[in-house]
């Protein structure tokens, strides 16, 4: 049998976090390695176990994978949270790529100098608020169903759950004009799994604060 | 009967051309419509045929697909292009992100300001020499078959033949120490669809001049 699959990263969101998620809302235990020193980074880029001497590697099923999205596909469909067939996998696939766009905008936020803060936000707010949360709330709207693709649980809807909670951590109010989101909110977060995720003392991680940012560059530069 | 796909973009290869080599590997034929100017994007988006108001959008099987990887995966399944299982999949993805990175890099050269032009070819070359393409090369090494997965042709072969030839248009050379690579440059070269493609007058694009830059910055307003 084999064992938990074991996470490389460091302490933190970063590019690791939606396969946390995943792993998390398909209730698979999984092991973490954390980065903490440049040493550290050092060892894993000599033991010859990440293929573009890069992070994430995920070591599972025998693999030791890396590059996020080749991460949470391999997951996604490994523990049927990609749909049931190619139309339903490509509409998945689109709604989950714009969440990754949101989402790197989104993780930007924590590490602006505070000059730059305000405006940064604004960004955010115009384009959460005018390009992406609206298209979620029509497709919910149109279906009148409790996941996004499918009227089944997908990556599509973790990863949605995941990006409405970091934009309410930039600006907690930022769900005030879409009601079938605040809904899709509760009633996701409310999943077993899901809500187990979301309890203190989980695997989920913190955002990453700008007094973080010296440690972390450490690491990899 | 469905209609060819209708691929809607620039005149020129940015996030599209990709999407091109995998049809065109495919053997499928496409249309092009493309956005000359500023007016023609705002058109599309007034449309309401751009889900996220971006491009590129891909007209294909009654969808109006965007998001580059998801139009890419799509294509790559329904083509037989993604590898016969989910490990073999896995395989495919990871080799794909990496050619899709370095491909990155060399594509946003022309936006980077001027003076950190020679400093970013440098990176790119670096990056190619050292981080990707000895992947590459010891992956066709050490199962010493014609494709990089699976034993037959996939997405991630097409993808590395685009990655391979945009880092000779950066430095002629740079393959100098990849014998596997070159072999396998000139052999899925050769592929019949492959082939046609690369020949002129076909639907390939080629790399962005000043002028063209100049257009591509006043569409999208970057």
């Amino acid at each position: 049998m084999a064992g938990k699959p074991k996470l490389h990263y460091f302490n933190g969101r970063g590019r690791m976090e939606t396969t946390r998620w995943l792993l998390a809302a398909a209730g698979v235990e999984f092991e973490e390695c954390f980065l903490e020193s440049k040493d550290d980074m050092i060892k894993l880029l000599n033991n010859g176990v990440l293929l573009f001497q890069q992070v994430p590697m995920v070591e599972i099923d025998g693999m030791k994978m890396v590059q996020s999205r080749a991460i949470c596909n391999y997951i996604a469909a490994k523990y049927n949270l990609y749909g049931k067939d190619l139309k339903q996998r490509a509409l998945i696939d689109m709604y989950v790529e714009a969440l990754m766009d949101l989402n790197e905008l989104l993780m930007a936020h924590h590490l602006q100098p505070a000059d730059k803060k305000e405006q940064h936000l604004a960004t955010i707010v115009d384009k959460a608020t005018n390009r992406y949360f609206p298209v979620y709330e029509k497709v919910l709207k149109d279906h009148g169903q409790d996941f996004l693709v499918g009227n089944q649980l997908s990556r599509a809807d973790v990863q949605l759950l995941e990006t409405l909670l970091m934009a309410e951590e930039c600006k907690p109010d930022l769900l005030a004009k879409f009601p079938l989101l605040q809904s899709f909110k509760a009633r996701t977060s409310n999943i077993p799994t899901i809500k187990k995720f979301l309890q203190p003392g989980s695997q989920r991680k913190p955002p990453l604060q700008e007094k973080d940012l010296p440690k972390v560059m450490k690491i990899f530069y | 009967m469905a209609g060819k796909p209708k691929l809607h973009y620039t005149r020129g290869r940015g996030k599209m051309e990709s999407i091109r080599w995998l049809l065109a590997a495919a053997g499928v034929e496409f249309e092009e419509e493309f956005i000359e100017k500023k007016e023609d994007l705002e058109k599309l988006r007034n449309d309401g045929v751009l889900l996220f108001q971006q491009v590129p959008m891909v007209e294909m099987d009654g969808m109006k697909m965007v998001q580059t990887r998801a139009i890419l995966s799509y294509i790559a399944a329904k083509y037989n292009l993604y590898g016969k299982d989910l490990k073999e999949r896995a395989w495919i993805d990871m080799y794909v992100e990496g050619t899709t990175d370095l491909m990155g890099m060399i594509m946003y050269l022309p936006f980077q300001p001027a003076d950190t032009k020679e400093k970013n070819l440098a990176l790119i070359i670096e990056r190619a020499t050292t981080r990707y393409f000895p992947v590459y090369e010891k992956a066709l090494k050490d199962h010493g078959h014609d494709y990089l997965v699976g034993n037959k042709l996939s997405w991630a072969d097409i993808h590395l033949l685009e990655a391979i030839l945009m880092a000779e248009e950066c430095k002629p050379d740079i393959l100098s120490a990849f014998p596997l690579l070159q072999a396998f440059k000139g052999r899925i070269s050769n592929i019949p669809t492959i082939k046609k493609f690369l020949q002129p007058g076909s639907q390939r694009k080629p790399p962005a001049d000043e002028k063209f830059i100049a257009t591509v910055r006043k569409i999208f307003n970057i």
